[in-house]
């Protein structure tokens, strides 16, 4: 061998000697060095983390029957934002699916369309890079043919996913108070500190009524299972595991019977009001409670049918629910509504004077009107009914009296803070009272919204005056002195609107002016009326029960507080009550009502608003000598108290009893008590019960 | 050898004979000489012996044979087949399996036949091993052809089985080449540009032939493999440089002036860029390298790499075996590859240094080449420093033409070792 040679075969024995250690070198950077990193990265590749989403509680009513069933159903699903992406934009994969599904083509693609000005339904109204269930239901061999061909269904899945019904009628009885799942956003996420990985984007969660109040509970833990995958993307295997808790059951107080009983009642009061030329009656609520905080029945009009929600609502639906034009029918009312009291409110204002000194037996004058800092006030018209007591006062519900005795309180009660140029003056006495009995403040229910009314104090006035520019009242722009009624009040309001005035007060005293209280704070203040005085915070729930049956919590109403009134008053008060029904304002209304099986005591309200008809009130309890039940209805623009939420009340009562010929919904007024479970955890229908047996 | 070292009187024995100047100038084959080295005077008139004793007997080829190579060729071999089983369990977990077994006996048995030969008769054959290859090469590019991923390397053959001539065609480069270097020689020893020119005509042919497939991979090698044999004949390094100046400038001329179709161009850029094609090679080495960084120091253990269960490496029962090493043996494994590797090309080189002649040390030289240069562009392209390229790990990817390849060139390696000079150190 040529030297030459022999040179260059020692380079080439160092050229292949530098070429191994540089392999060596780089071996040992990429496994030993950044090993773990590229072990984490071949861990995140060859698994993947699968979301089980829990099945969420049901919504029972009193007797265990379901209003709300959450059940997991295997949902065929496209994901159109992944068929796009191929050439023929999917249609390849429709063509194969639709035949499986035992759809047309067509059908398909009219569910798998997105909605737009001018594709309307059938179309999917939710986002495009949600995956869009077009198949509920399906069967096993179905979903497993969908997910183990997955080459000839991209984009396709078959998932167990919950699927809501509405049971009907319950479930659509109670709309309002059921309240409704829709996605999750990002934001609300955070907000409801929820972690990140247990929602897709398309999960669904309460945003309104129990579903929103009792949303955790309902909810469930999610599961959290990690597959392996091969490179395929076709699941291997089970890595590890967190089974799906399901969410607890919620039992409510809501009976089936009573509930359906009250919202036809509202719907029919309604109805009638309207044929009878009340066109602007459109809304109005109900309420049935026991006079222990527990709500048996809540009825809202305009109700609706909450299975509008369930898989994508249309802007249609939307726009119908939320829209003033059809008075927004997705408001609970019964919560949220805030109508004047009428003369309901008189129960507060006979315990306001009967402490501010004035005797439960004295003679008060009842004339046809009064005259008052240069206003005169009339009894609606009645003429003069001379001396009576103040049980009479409230049976024949005369104004007159009520004026004097607010006026006259008002006079004693410290004039000096009446120019009210802070928040911080004192509360005039009857109104003290007022919010003794729980009204201007929400009343804390389990339902996620309430109003709190309005009881115009002096505080409440300061603010209201300060605050009229920005509110859009705006008396200095819209008062004119010798404008018409209502800029005459503006240009008045605008000089001395902060002066808490005594036809403020005398207004206020027979619930009229600005006093304004939800049906729920009557309806509660009135069983506290009724049940002697505690005041408690009205509660829908019942109990919740674990999948298997445990009582997990029990929901019992908590005491809020007690009516700053004597026994004796009360009692007084609801003897007076009583009265109403068998010889006052209610007495025509309740003729031929059989009084001697179940005594009602009530009170009929008949608030004037100008330029609309009146708010119809009527608030009872029975049996009168020892309440259990209060039953409740409001309903502005349509009439007196007596005519049009009277009738409906007494039908109410007529349901719950049993009187006229039907099954007693609560036979003997029993009160709503968990549902039996037996050993299995099943709940067995209690005997005689008013719920639908299933 | 011992002449290089101009003190052939200190070690004049044996095959010293071919020492001097006037050997060099010689045009003809060397003719065999037949049992050169026949150990104790007279043993060769000695009575019939049984074939153990013939084994056993100085003369012997197993006493000639670098048993050291040949246990290397085997461990990588064994070593392979288990990786193939491993890296096909999940699809056909025996399939693979047992032809690979079979691909190595039949391989042992090329190997057996080469180290039979008198290696310096390996210049008659060359031509025609060169020939059947050229063959062989242009029927792939015929209908005759089946490409496999893209590259049309593939014969069927009537039984089913699959023939790849590139893989042959390497030998034959490498025997032309030493052919015409170790022939065509100045009195200095060095090669004339003639024997440059010949080898470099001989072995452009089919390399051409296997870019067209297109085998690029292939193609580099062979390249790669003859410019390292030009360098080793002694070409003076100033004709290397200007000769490798002169293939740079003619390829860049031609990208220059457009020469290249488009596609010809993405087809180069792809291959030097494997990033700019995620979903084709540029996937292939992620993954790989995703594979060989999760098995650690110590791996996941053989027939438990996740990422091989889930067949994520595309190839990796042949081009991407070395994944398969990488995650289920870890860094001591695939390191312990790297070490036999090691051992082969060094043993190779050892051959070549040792070897009888210059033609006996190019051929030795080029199999070394090759084999190291294919060994680390496959590793290198698992780890991402090579781009991807369609080529076997030697010994170790499952393939039935690059084992008998293999084989046949670590036969030749015997075959040059067991003439080599028993007195050179």
């Amino acid at each position: 061998m040529i030297p030459t040679s022999r040179r260059r075969l020692a380079v080439l024995h160092l050229v292949v000697a530098s070429l191994l250690i540089g392999l060596g070198v780089r071996l040992w950077f990429v496994q030993v060095m950044s090993g773990t990193a590229y072990a984490s990265q071949a861990k995140q590749e060859q698994t993947e983390n699968v979301i089980v989403p829990s099945v969420r509680g049901d919504i029972l009513d009193d007797t265990g029957s379901p209003m709300i069933d959450n059940r997991s159903a295997l949902v065929v699903s496209v994901n159109m934002s992944q068929l796009e992406q191929q050439k023929d934009g999917g249609a390849a994969v429709l063509h194969r699916l639709a035949p499986l599904l035992k759809m047309t083509y067509q059908q398909l693609t009219n569910e798998t369309r997105f909605c737009t000005a001018k594709v309307h339904q059938p179309c999917w109204q939710g986002s495009p890079y949600q995956p869009i269930p077009v198949a509920q239901n399906v069967s096993d061999q179905i979903a497993l043919q969908v997910m183990e061909s997955q080459s000839q269904f991209p984009g396709v899945t078959a998932q167990v996913q919950p699927v809501i019904n509405y049971e009907q009628p319950i479930g659509t009885d109670s709309a309002q108070t059921l309240g409704y799942l829709q996605p999750i956003t990002p934001q609300e996420m955070k907000q409801r500190g929820l972690p990140e990985t247990g929602f897709s984007g398309v999960d669904l969660v309460g945003q309104s009524g129990l579903e929103a109040q009792y949303d955790q509970q309902l909810r469930g833990t999610i599961g959290d299972k990690t597959v392996s995958i091969n490179a395929a993307g076709q699941v291997t295997g089970t890595v590890r595991q967190v089974d799906a808790k399901p969410g607890d059951d919620l039992v409510t107080s809501i009976n089936a019977t009573v509930q359906k009983d009250t919202q036809n009642a509202l719907s029919k009061a309604i109805h009638q009001t309207q044929s009878e030329g009340n066109s602007g009656a459109t809304s109005g609520a109900a309420i049935v409670m026991t006079t222990t905080g527990r709500i048996v029945a809540m009825a809202s009009y305009p109700t609706y049918n909450p299975s509008v929600w369930s898989g994508g609502i249309s802007d249609k639906e939307f726009s119908q629910l939320f829209g003033t034009k059809d008075s927004e029918p997705v408001l609970n009312r019964a919560t949220q509504g805030e109508y004047s009291p009428g003369s309901t409110w008189k129960v507060t204002s006979t315990a306001a004077a009967v402490a501010a000194g004035y005797s439960l037996n004295g003679e008060y004058n009842c004339p046809a009107s009064v005259s008052i800092d240069g206003h005169t006030f009339t009894n609606d018209g009645e003429p003069s009914q001379g001396a009576m007591s103040l049980d009479e006062a409230l049976v024949q519900s005369c104004d007159t009296v009520f004026y004097n005795l607010a006026y006259d309180t008002w006079l004693k009660d410290r004039r000096s803070a009446d120019d009210v140029t802070s928040p911080s003056t004192p509360i005039q006495q009857m109104q003290k009272m007022e919010l003794g009995w729980g009204f201007g403040k929400d009343t804390g229910i389990d339902l996620p919204e309430e109003s709190y009314g309005t009881v115009p104090t002096r505080e409440w006035l300061y603010y209201f005056w300060k605050d009229n520019a920005h509110t859009g009242q705006n008396w200095c722009k819209y008062g004119k002195q010798h404008g018409s009624y209502i800029q005459q009040i503006e240009w008045d309001d605008c000089q001395s609107g902060n002066i808490w005035t005594p036809g403020q007060s005398v207004i206020a005293a027979i619930g009229q002016g600005y006093v304004e209280v939800t049906p729920l704070q009557l309806a509660n203040a009135y069983a506290a009326l009724a049940n002697g005085g505690t005041l408690y915070s009205p509660r829908v729930g019942e109990a919740l029960l674990s999948p298997n049956g445990k009582v997990v919590q029990k929901i019992t109403p908590p005491v809020t507080g007690h009516l700053p009134v004597a026994k004796s008053t009360l009692a007084y008060i609801r003897t007076a009550l009583r009265g109403v029904v068998t010889s006052g304002t209610a007495a025509g209304t309740f003729a031929g009502f059989p009084l001697n099986k179940v005594c009602v005591a009530g009170k009929t309200g008949t608030a004037e608003a100008y330029g609309a008809k009146s708010t119809s009130v009527f608030a009872s309890f029975a049996p009168c000598n020892n309440p259990k039940y209060v039953v409740l209805m409001m309903i502005p623009n349509s009439g007196f108290g007596a005519d049009v939420s009277g009738p409906a009340v007494k039908q109410i009562w007529d349901g719950i009893y049993g009187l006229q010929g039907s099954k007693a919904a609560l036979p003997g007024g029993r009160i709503p008590a968990l549902p039996h479970i037996n050993q299995q955890g099943q709940i067995v229908q209690s005997a005689g019960s008013g719920g639908k047996n299933r | 050898m011992s002449s290089i070292r101009g003190s052939s009187g200190l070690r004049g024995r044996g095959p010293v004979g071919r020492g001097g100047a006037g050997a060099y100038g010689r045009l003809a084959p060397v003719p065999p000489q037949g049992r050169r080295w026949n150990g104790r005077p007279g043993s060769a008139t000695s009575m019939p012996r049984s074939l153990l004793q013939r084994a056993m007997a100085r003369s012997s080829p197993l006493r000639h044979l670098d048993w050291s190579l040949l246990a290397t060729v085997l461990a990588l071999s064994l070593v392979g087949t288990l990786l193939v089983w491993s890296a096909t369990r999940g699809s056909d977990p025996r399939t693979y399996f047992v032809k690979q077994l079979v691909n190595i006996v039949i391989g042992l048995a090329i190997m057996v036949g080469a180290t039979m030969l008198d290696y310096r008769r390996l210049r008659l054959y060359a031509p025609v091993l060169y020939g059947l290859s050229l063959l062989g090469l242009i029927a792939v590019l015929t209908p005759l052809g089946t490409p496999v991923n893209g590259s049309n390397s593939w014969i069927t053959l009537p039984a089913g089985n699959q023939i790849e001539p590139s893989e042959f065609g390497k030998i034959a480069i490498i025997l032309m080449a030493a052919r015409f270097l170790s022939e065509m020689r100045l009195a200095n020893g060095r090669p004339r540009m003639r024997a440059i020119g010949m080898a470099a005509a001989f072995a452009i042919v089919p390399v051409v032939l296997v870019a067209k497939e297109p085998d690029l991979g292939v193609a580099i090698i062979m390249m790669l493999t003859l410019i390292g044999l030009v360098a080793l004949s002694g070409i003076r390094l100033v004709w290397l440089a200007s000769l490798l100046g002169a293939g740079v400038l003619t390829v860049v001329t031609v990208l220059q002036l457009h020469l290249l179709k488009a596609y010809q161009l993405g087809r180069l850029t792809a291959f030097a860029h494997p990033a700019a094609d995620p979903q084709g090679t540029g996937y292939s080495a992620a993954q790989a390298k995703i594979a060989i960084g999760s098995g650690g120091i110590f791996g996941q253990g053989l027939f438990h790499g996740q990422l091989i269960a889930g067949n994520f490496v595309p190839e990796q029962h042949t081009d991407f075996i070395f994944a398969v090493a990488g995650e289920e043996l870890g860094f001591v494994g695939a390191a312990v590859i790297i070490v036999l590797l090691a051992v082969l090309f060094l043993r190779a080189l050892r051959i070549a240094a040792r070897a009888e002649d210059q033609f006996g040390m190019l051929v030795a030289s080029g199999i070394a080449i090759w084999f190291a240069a294919q060994s680390f562009i496959n590793i290198g392209m698992t780890v991402g420093i090579m781009p991807v390229t369609g080529l076997p790990l030697p010994f170790v990817s499952y393939g039935g033409s690059a084992m008998f390849a293999d084989m046949m060139a670590v036969g030749i390696l015997q075959a040059v070792h067991r003439h080599h000079t028993v007195f050179s150190p």
